[in-house]
């Protein structure tokens, strides 16, 4: 092959590949706008006048830019006591499910602990197996746990499938470390408040995003579990907006006579209750990141 | 000497154990003390129940106890006879097994076509930023996304509706047209599953040696070869894995998803088993029927689970068990 002809061929396959990069890169502005349109769209909408959302006229941009609906929601005691009591909820379980999680995990490690592999069945039997529905429920009446708030914290307070992630993690801190502390005389409570605890913050951080977020979007223990509405999470309460159940209740209320408003206040509501999430998940990135790959790691 | 040394083993044998249980528990009680309330959560919450799955073979009564309660005809089979001559079971078994079908056909290869699409992508900031747009739909909950989907496709009012109609189109009944509503099921699963389970099709490419690409580009091969000859390969396991989990979960039905997205329309299409639980026994209060349901979504879950396991294992591949 002559020099000149090498040349032009790389130069082809050079270009080739720029082309290449750019057609990628379009497919992935066309895939993150598929994912951001729909908040867009909704943001427009919550912000919009009235007039111009029954007249059909909002896409993406807000016309008649107002914050009626935001200033209705935050005026609203029922939103804010569901925003406060969801807030609330998710620390507690957040928490506590840290605590179970760490509990549990940590003990699994050592593999002079008898009856290892026996609990461990114990504990893998129930990612498998689950009793049901009305099983659930049952035990739930004979605890006297329907309508009590504890029902939205104390059942599912641990998840197996988290724990094993921690477990993962565990696994992967140098035995040497605890050995040298257990020479010194340290005793596994000092062990793991010490050493196991500082070193597994970052999956620490990760479980506790993941606990949040299946509490903070948790609603089908509430429906199922919770009559009394003071309780309600507020995804629940926001199902019921979204589905007019107790329209005679809401209609009374300031704004939702109005068609228009109406829409732009669910919006609203929508946008008020993903916020939250929005705000924390881009910072811990880096972090869940690790959590879902410790978890594909079998044992 | 040798048949002494035996007997004085024998003698410490005898002795050991309650006194070597009394050392060890000394060194180590304190791993069962945390072992403990974890342990207690489970028996509780998760074996506890199952006790009740007894009611599926009995007739339910709200005074008496599970022990007490009378067997049911058919030697207890009653209920699932019953289950099985319910049109609106059988509606909700097929609705279930379908949704999951195509939540498999549709939805698996999505996440692996963008992590391969993630994975050629040079610019490391526009990555990170299309990897964080991507993974936010996973964080909303089936109601928010409900929400969404109401702004997004209602007849006259919606984005898309109102697009499509100022094409001169015709509005789509998206969410109470049966068909269209299971196509907008899956739509929104891949939409808010793919950029998160692309992650662990990420962790699997990353984990390729770099030497393999290397070697690739040597030898001349282009961007497409070394995708189907390394990247692809690479990850198979992974994806045989899950690939695995998702059939052994066909039978399964999440609650969330389908309840916040179905509505009184569709219901011939939307029922499946976990909201058809839900109308008849928490809401209709037939307790033993819904249980028997219950019980055999859970065994025939099981089963499947096992298979797939074992056909993986015999496939050369690694297991989830």
């Amino acid at each position: 092959m002559s020099k000149e002809v090498e040349e032009t061929s790389r130069e082809i396959h050079s270009f080739k590949t720029k082309i290449g990069d750019w057609v990628i890169v379009f497919v992935c502005v066309i895939i993150a706008l598929i994912c951001l349109l729909p908040m867009i769209n909704l943001l427009a909408r919550s912000l919009s006048g009235t007039d111009y959302l029954v007249k059909h006229e909002v896409y993406l941009w807000p016309k008649g830019l107002n914050f009626d609906a935001y200033t209705t929601v935050l005026k609203d005691a029922k939103y804010i006591k569901a925003f406060g009591w969801t807030a609330l909820l998710t620390l507690i379980c957040t928490l506590l499910s840290l605590a179970m999680s760490t509990l549990c995990a940590f003990p699994l490690i050592f593999s002079q602990l008898k009856g290892r592999k026996l609990i461990n069945v114990f504990i893998t039997v129930t990612m498998f197996f689950n009793a049901g529905t009305i099983p659930n429920y049952l035990l739930m009446q004979r605890l006297h746990l329907l309508d009590n708030p504890l029902v939205l914290i104390i059942p599912g307070c641990l998840s197996v499938y988290n724990m094993i992630i921690l477990r993962s993690f565990f696994y992967g801190v140098p035995e040497s470390l605890r050995e040298s502390a257990e020479m010194d005389g340290a005793s596994y409570f000092t062990i793991l408040l010490k050493i196991y605890i500082p070193l597994s913050k970052p999956v620490l951080a990760t479980l506790a995003l993941f606990y949040a977020v299946g509490r903070w979007n948790g609603y089908s223990d509430a429906l199922m579990y919770m009559k009394n509405k003071d309780f309600y999470p507020l995804q629940l309460l926001l199902y019921n907006i979204l589905n007019n159940i107790n329209q005679v209740e809401v209609a009374t209320q300031e704004g939702f006579s109005q068609p228009g408003l109406q829409e732009s206040l669910k919006a609203a509501i929508v946008m008020f209750s993903t916020i939250p999430i929005l705000c924390i998940y881009p910072g811990l990135q880096k972090y869940f990141i690790q959590g879902v790959t410790l978890g594909a790691v079998k044992e | 000497m040798i048949k002494v040394n035996r007997t004085e083993t024998l003698e410490t044998r005898k002795k050991g154990p309650t006194r070597d249980i009394g050392l060890y528990l000394r060194k180590y009680w304190q791993l069962y003390l945390l072992l403990l309330l974890p342990l207690i959560y489970l028996a509780v919450f998760k074996y506890s129940p199952m006790y009740y799955v007894l009611i599926a073979f009995k007739k339910y009564s709200i005074v008496q106890s599970v022990a007490e309660m009378p067997w049911a005809k058919n030697y207890g089979f009653e209920h699932f006879i019953k289950a099985f001559r319910n049109k609106d079971f059988i509606y909700a078994l097929r609705n279930t097994i379908t949704l999951n079908l195509l939540d498999i056909i549709i939805g698996f290869p999505v996440p692996i076509i963008f992590a391969l699409l993630l994975n050629e992508l040079r610019f490391k900031f526009f990555k990170k930023s299309v990897q964080t747009i991507a993974y936010m739909p996973h964080f909303l909950s089936w109601v928010i996304i409900y929400g969404l989907a109401l702004q997004l496709f209602t007849p006259s009012s919606g984005l898309v509706n109102m697009f499509i109609q100022k094409l001169g189109l015709p509005a789509v009944h998206f969410l109470d047209d049966g068909n269209n509503w299971v196509k907008t099921y899956i739509g929104l699963g891949v939409w808010q599953s793919f950029g998160w389970n692309s992650i662990i099709y990420l962790a699997a490419i990353s984990g390729i040696s770099p030497e393999l690409y290397e070697a690739a580009s040597v030898d001349g091969a282009n961007r497409w070869q070394k995708m189907w000859h390394i990247t692809l390969p690479g990850i198979r396991p992974t994806i045989i894995v899950l690939l695995i989990l998702a059939l052994g979960n066909i039978l399964g039905s999440n609650f969330d998803r389908p309840f916040a997205l179905q509505n009184n329309l569709v219901l011939q299409n939307a029922e499946v088993i976990s909201t058809f639980v839900y109308k008849n026994g928490i809401k209709g209060l037939q307790f033993s029927l819904t249980t028997a349901v219950g019980l055999f979504q859970s065994i025939v879950n099981v089963i499947f689970l096992v298979l797939a396991n074992w056909f993986s294992r015999k496939m050369g591949e690694r297991g989830i068990m």
